[in-house]
């Protein structure tokens, strides 16, 4: 079997299942409505759900890129200057301990209902698995050519540019990958908290509404785009660093 | 290249408390080719680890010098047993890596030349990926000669290769290397038959000098006196210590 007809063969079967249990559940349309009536609802409201899908993908983007930036710096400072990862550390494992969703109120009541409080959401929720696995990765340099660079009499921060960084940019891939699923998340709950438009702001609008099809159709899209994300950043950091 | 150097180190190295070798004396001739032999666990890599300034885990007593009283630092290169060749850079990135480590200027000219003398012109532009086994150690080689330094250490460099390859790279690396203080640790009795000015075997009980067949090396695999040689060395190995 393809992967694409493998692909296509499990779709199939997910939505077989999905529409089996509305049929033989009875579910009533405000509870569950089933995947024909949810596709209708996505053709017909494509102008609604793509103008709320952009608004969700610019703050998804926005935080993948300034979130893996900031994860990436940090993670290069901690691996260069031990008295960064003495003081930083820390504070990262705490940032940990609190769940994101609990300062999403917070970042409204800073930033405002705009973009800003859902890209730092987004942020937010990718920052610490892309710190971590770039800076993971940027420790466990083979000893081996650590031993060749040090006879070879290089420096410190070229060992770490050329030999370090490279070396761990496959942990920085995973991070990102991880990142790709995240970031999503992070915007539809600052979403949720208070917004105007977005992802989320329609799902809640949705089912606030009793238009159980409609958010339905809003999370397929969202979904998706997750998806998408993800298979892309993965095909950039497999192009780049081999998997 | 300065004048090559001879090595000497003296003394006794533990680990963690436990014995790794020593006490010892061990005397490599300035510009020639002495193969360290001995068994797996002996401590070999240990005594070259010590000479490149790599003593990070191990507790030594005891000097690891250049013969002529200066400083090995800056006059070593080592070339192991694994190519360590970086697979994000192409064969002549990974030829002139000690320049970019050292923030010098990359002699790209020269890595050429070095590379159409390992045997390996046509490879300039490939990756480490495309390469085989034998071909990533004539990089390796080639990389280690970039470095043009009077010592050169050996550890094993050759023991991952198949028997036609590693009689190549041994002939390869005794022409390229002549001049050198070149010290190559190894467990293979051939090898050190073949390539030793001076052949040191390490055992548990310490040092024992063996004088090979004399001769230029790299001396014939199948002469009849490396290869009486090889047997004598063997049979010391094989004895109790």
């Amino acid at each position: 079997m393809t992967r694409s007809f493998r692909i296509a063969a499990a779709t199939l079967l997910g939505l077989a299942i999905w529409q089996a249990v509305v049929t033989l559940g009875e579910l009533p349309r405000f509870i569950l409505p089933g995947p024909l009536s949810v596709f209708a609802t996505l053709w017909t409201s494509r102008a609604l759900i793509a103008e709320h899908a952009v608004v969700t993908a610019v703050e998804v983007l926005l935080g993948l890129g300034l979130g893996a930036g900031l994860g990436f710096a940090s993670a290069i400072a901690l691996a260069a200057s031990p008295i960064a990862r003495s003081l930083l550390r820390p504070m990262l494992v705490f940032s940990q301990a609190i769940p994101v969703f609990a300062l999403a109120p917070i970042l409204t009541l800073w930033l405002g209902y705009g973009l800003w409080s859902k890209v730092a959401m987004a942020l937010l929720i990718i920052y610490f698995p892309v710190t971590s696995a770039f800076f993971d990765a940027l420790m466990r340099t083979p000893p081996g050519w650590l031993e060749l660079a040090r006879v070879m009499n290089a420096t410190p921060g070229r060992v770490l540019w050329r030999l370090r960084v490279p070396a761990a940019m496959p942990g920085f891939a995973s991070g990102l990958r991880l990142a790709a699923v995240y970031a999503p998340i992070g915007a539809i709950i600052g979403e949720w908290v208070g917004a105007s438009q977005g992802l989320g702001y329609l799902m809640l609008l949705a089912n606030g509404r009793a238009k159980i099809d409609l958010m339905f159709a809003a999370l397929i899209v969202l979904a998706v785009l997750t998806l998408a994300l993800h298979a892309a950043i993965d095909a950039v950091c497999r192009r780049l660093w081999d998997g | 290249m300065n004048r090559p150097p001879a090595l000497r180190l003296a003394g006794s190295a533990t680990i963690g408390g436990g014995r790794i070798f020593g006490p010892l004396a061990l005397e490599a001739p300035a510009g020639e080719w002495t193969c360290l032999l001995g068994p797996s666990g002996v401590g070999k890599s240990t005594v070259l680890r010590l000479l490149a300034g790599l003593r990070d885990e191990v507790l030594f007593a005891g000097e690891a010098v250049a013969g002529d009283g200066e400083t090995l630092s800056g006059r070593v290169a080592l070339m192991g047993q694994t190519d360590l060749l970086m697979p994000w850079l192409n064969v002549t990135a990974n030829v002139t890596l000690g320049a970019r480590l050292r923030g010098r200027k990359e002699q790209r000219d020269r890595a050429l030349e070095v590379l159409e003398r390992v045997g390996l012109s046509g490879h300039a532009a490939k990756w480490p990926t495309a390469l085989s086994g034998g071909q990533r150690q004539r990089v390796a080689l080639a990389r280690t000669l970039m470095e043009d330094r009077p010592v050169v250490l050996l550890d094993e460099p050759f023991s991952a290769l198949d028997a036609r390859s590693r009689a190549l790279m041994q002939d390869l690396a005794a022409e390229l290397l002549a001049g050198r203080t070149v010290l190559h640790v190894t467990h293979d009795t051939a090898e050190a038959a073949r390539l030793g000015h001076h052949v040191l075997l390490m055992r548990e009980g310490g040092l024992t000098s063996v004088t090979p067949p004399p001769g230029p090396i790299p001396r014939r695999y199948d002469a009849p006196d490396t290869l009486d040689f090889q047997g004598r060395l063997l049979r010391m190995l094989m004895e109790p210590a």
